[in-house]
């Protein structure tokens, strides 16, 4: 049997994939709770194995075990469907994921459009869940959830068209690619190509917290207003996809900023290209995440819509206009 | 906002808010009507945990009320323990050695500090930020040891007696107090670089639940929440009681009156509090605790009387009515929170729920008192 | 114009500080106790529920069995009961028991109490599922721990 044969890898990948996803999720969640501890001067989990370290294997068989209530009075087909929804689209993004130069289950050139295309979908199981439990907070949280995603989906849109032009491809790979031999090369720090690239990162990063509902965006679970927001009535695993989904696509989220413009997997002293660069950076990337969550207030639902507008978004244009004009000027000047 | 509140809109429904809630911080429960998000009608429905406080002062000693008073608002119970105290010594016409007089201001101010700890903490918890309520129990947790071994008790304090305290100080409450004040001043820049400078806080409490000085008049709003609103009307000051005259404080007062002018105000009045111990602790005399003449069975003659003390939600009174035995005729509650919770139905209105949540916080509530 | 930008300025240098105490406090050393593994000393004025005191010499109760804690207490969960035997001029205690679930801890129980007999217990590691676990037979416990 050849190993190589691409069903076998694919089968691999696909199994890998699941597995990183699913591992991600309970180890974030243990992570969470360990650097929300140290913050506030407690250990966190610490009875369950060594360091706690067990604590997301318990968590989860409390989950499963869990008996699933499905209200009266609620669209039984939504309700059902919502969870998969959030969770799937994130869990196929990883498909396009350049973990290192060959670690990648396909390396297809549509890769970054891939990404965005599954990342629209997730509102969608938002918007059934809160829709679909007949609650009045859920419903709420649904709605705030929906015009929260699509305030953010534009400017973050408009940053990676900057990329795009930039970069002259949507193959991920390729992009991490033209980021190497040193930080210098990173996008964040490619002066010659947009000067305001810094600008850039901090309105993508942003923008991924808002899409992946995190603090302090996080309005769409908002439980000092809406108990637990569009997943109120959720409960056992049907809560506990929600809650993967969520993790999952925070790594995602990571994920993308580390390969736009923090060089994916590429060494910033340009030496040993390879996987673990690309999860030193992204876990770089989610404890900062994590460190927002613990650290800010939420905003409010007109808070969030007027940073999107009135700020990420006349920013992001300038930097797309910038962007052009550099990438037209620039050859002018310099032949 | 206002011309959402005020359009004609049928689409609404209603919220039940509570009694299990998160941000009602007990067993409130408000009734919102909403229009999508925004409130057009609240009403705050109580009674909840009502348990008949004045009912029970009816049927029990003078003395016996004593722990009744330290579980209206747990928060700060010194403060309310400090206020029937001062109304049965009016009646009975006790007097206070003026070392006890002391330590009753030293403890309730300390509690004061602890009460707005609190608040400072679950506040911003309803505002969505978990760190600073931990790093504020943090420093309360000093508060409450330093109390426990005054009192015995951590929580829901008896420790004022007709005619003095339970017992006296010792040497090291007054060392362990300075040296909290003192961590606790190092400690206030934090809080303001954490949070109160935090653009997000700001753009939640700037300009959000607007409570002006004649919305509280109207309901009878006191504390905090009028001092926020520019009037600075303060029982200590305004019917000076205890040894409060002989001390140098301000009565720190923001005129905006909406929700960062009560929360400034309450940071405000933690300094204020540290002030006001140190200056107590400098002044302490030394003497008896207990007055000596206190009798030992209270029996104020025919009428009726009435104390005041400013606790850390606004001015809570005490009235009395003696029929001249030893049981009250009338034992009547005037509590802060219930007058500012009030003013919620009529501020809220045309709000969104977030800054509802946001004006319901800020007027710190405390459900038992509410209830009594 | 220039407003909006010293705003944005001023709120990411907002934000940025907070991230920066925040991430400072994860080094500090944590301040709080690991409940079960270990305990806090109570102070010496610390409210327990009450227990009795001992007569030194004797090794029996102080209790003169005068009902004054009875009496003074706010909601009546003090059950004192006394025999006079033969011979004796003084009551001895046979039956003191707290009823710790209505109970608050006031101290006016030990207050009133003129011989000192009793006083708080520095108990608090209190828990249980049944109600008849918070009846506590003050004698018997004076007893037991003889």
């Amino acid at each position: 049997m050849n190993l190589h044969s691409e069903p076998i890898r694919l089968l691999a990948f696909l199994v890998g994939i699941i597995a990183f996803a699913a591992l991600n999720a309970a180890y974030l969640v243990w992570l969470e709770r360990k650097v929300a501890g140290h913050v506030q001067r407690r250990i966190g989990p610490k009875e369950v194995g060594p360091f706690g370290l067990l604590q997301p294997l318990v968590d989860g068989i409390k989950l499963m075990t869990k008996q699933v209530l499905i209200p009266d009075n609620i669209d039984p087909i939504l309700f059902r469907l919502a969870p998969p929804l959030l969770l799937i689209p994130a869990v196929m993004s990883f498909v396009t994921i350049p973990f290192s130069e060959t670690l990648v289950a396909r390396d297809i050139n549509l890769g970054l459009l891939m990404i965005f295309a599954f990342a629209s979908i997730n509102v969608l199981g938002i918007l059934l869940g809160g829709w679909g439990s007949n609650n009045k907070y859920a419903v709420i949280a649904a709605a705030r959830g929906v015009s929260q995603n699509v305030a953010y989906e534009i400017p973050m849109l408009i940053t990676v068209i900057t990329m795009v032009m930039i970069t002259h491809t949507l193959n991920l790979n390729e992009i991490v690619r033209q980021q190497g031999g040193g930080i210098f090369n990173w996008y964040i720090f490619r002066w010659s190509a947009n000067p305001l690239m810094l600008i850039s990162f901090l309105i993508f990063f942003t923008c991924s917290l808002a899409e992946t509902n995190r603090a302090p965006f996080d309005l769409g679970e908002a439980e000092s207003e809406l108990v637990a927001g569009y997943h109120t009535e959720y409960s056992g695993m049907g809560f506990g996809i929600f809650f993967m989904g969520e993790y999952a696509n925070i790594v995602i989220g990571c994920s993308l900023a580390t390969i736009l413009f923090l060089g994916g997997w590429q060494c910033p002293f340009g030496l040993w290209p390879g996987v673990h660069w690309f999860l030193i950076k992204l876990y770089i990337l989610i404890f900062t995440v994590i460190l927002i969550r613990w650290t800010f207030p939420r905003t409010t639902i007109y808070g969030l819509l007027n940073l999107s507008w009135k700020v990420l978004i006349p920013f992001a244009l300038f930097n797309l206009i910038l962007t052009g004009a550099m990438i037209k000027i620039w050859p002018m000047i310099f032949p | 906002m206002s011309v959402l509140a005020s359009s004609d809109c049928k689409e609404t429904f209603v919220l039940n808010l509570g009694p299990q809630h998160p941000a009602t911080h007990g067993v409130l429960r408000v009734k919102l009507t909403m229009d999508g998000e925004y409130i057009r009608h609240a009403e705050p429905v109580l009674g909840y945990i009502h348990r008949m406080h004045e009912k029970m002062g009816e049927n029990r000693t003078w003395a016996q009320f004593m722990p009744n008073t330290g579980r209206l608002d747990y928060l700060s119970a010194l403060s309310y323990n400090h206020g029937y105290v001062l109304a049965v010594e009016r009646a009975a016409g006790i007097a206070v050695p003026e070392r006890a007089e002391y330590i009753r201001v030293i403890t309730v101010e300390l509690n004061r500090i602890s009460s707005h700890l609190v608040w400072f903490g679950a506040f911003i918890l309803d505002l969505g930020g978990f760190t600073p309520l931990l790093y504020a129990f943090d420093d309360r947790e000093i508060i409450l040891d330093l109390l426990q071994a005054v009192t015995g008790s951590r929580l829901t304090y008896c420790y004022f007696r007709f005619g003095g305290v339970y017992n006296d100080i010792e040497p090291d409450f007054i060392t362990g107090t300075l040296a909290f004040i003192k961590r606790l001043r190092e400690r206030m820049p934090m809080y303001h670089n954490l949070v109160t400078k935090n653009i997000i806080l700001i753009k939640r409490l700037k300009d959000i639940g607007f409570v002006p000085a004649e919305m509280c008049r109207k309901y009878g709003a006191t504390g905090p929440v009028l001092r926020g609103a520019g009037v600075g009307y303060d029982v200590r000051r305004a019917e000076p009681y205890s040894v409060y005259p002989e001390l140098d404080f301000d009565i720190p007062t923001y005129p905006e009156g909406d929700c960062m002018a009560r929360y400034m105000v309450r940071l405000d009045e933690i300094e204020q509090s540290m002030r006001i111990i140190e200056q107590a602790c400098a002044k302490l005399p030394d003497g008896p605790v207990m007055a000596e003449k206190a009798p030992k069975i209270i029996k104020p003659a025919k009428g009726d009387y009435y104390a005041a003390v400013e606790a850390a939600r606004g001015s809570f009174g005490v009235r009395l009515v003696s029929d001249g035995t030893t049981t009250p005729y009338r034992l009547k509650l005037r509590s802060p929170s219930y007058s500012n919770l009030s003013l919620f139905g009529e501020a809220s209105r045309g709000m969104l729920l977030p800054d509802a949540l946001a004006l319901m916080g800020s007027l710190d509530l405390v459900i038992p008192e509410i209830d009594r | 114009m220039s407003g909006y930008f010293a705003e944005i300025f001023s709120g990411a240098k907002s934000l940025a500080s907070g991230m920066g105490i925040t991430f400072r406090y994860m080094f500090k050393p944590v301040v709080t106790v690991q409940y079960p593994h270990a305990t806090l000393k109570m102070p010496e004025r610390y409210r327990g529920h009450i227990e009795l005191v001992k007569d030194p010499e004797s090794g029996e109760p102080k209790c003169i069995v005068c009902g004054m804690c009875q009496r003074a207490c706010p909601s009546g969960c003090i059950t004192v009961a006394g025999d006079k035997l033969e011979g004796e001029k003084k009551k001895v205690l046979s039956k003191y028991v707290l009823n710790f679930t209505t109970c608050s801890l006031c101290g006016s129980c030990v207050e009133s109490c003129k011989p000192g007999a009793i006083q708080f217990s520095r108990e608090y590691n209190l828990a249980s599922t049944r109600k008849e676990d918070y009846t506590i037979d003050l004698l018997q416990r004076l007893r037991e721990q003889r």
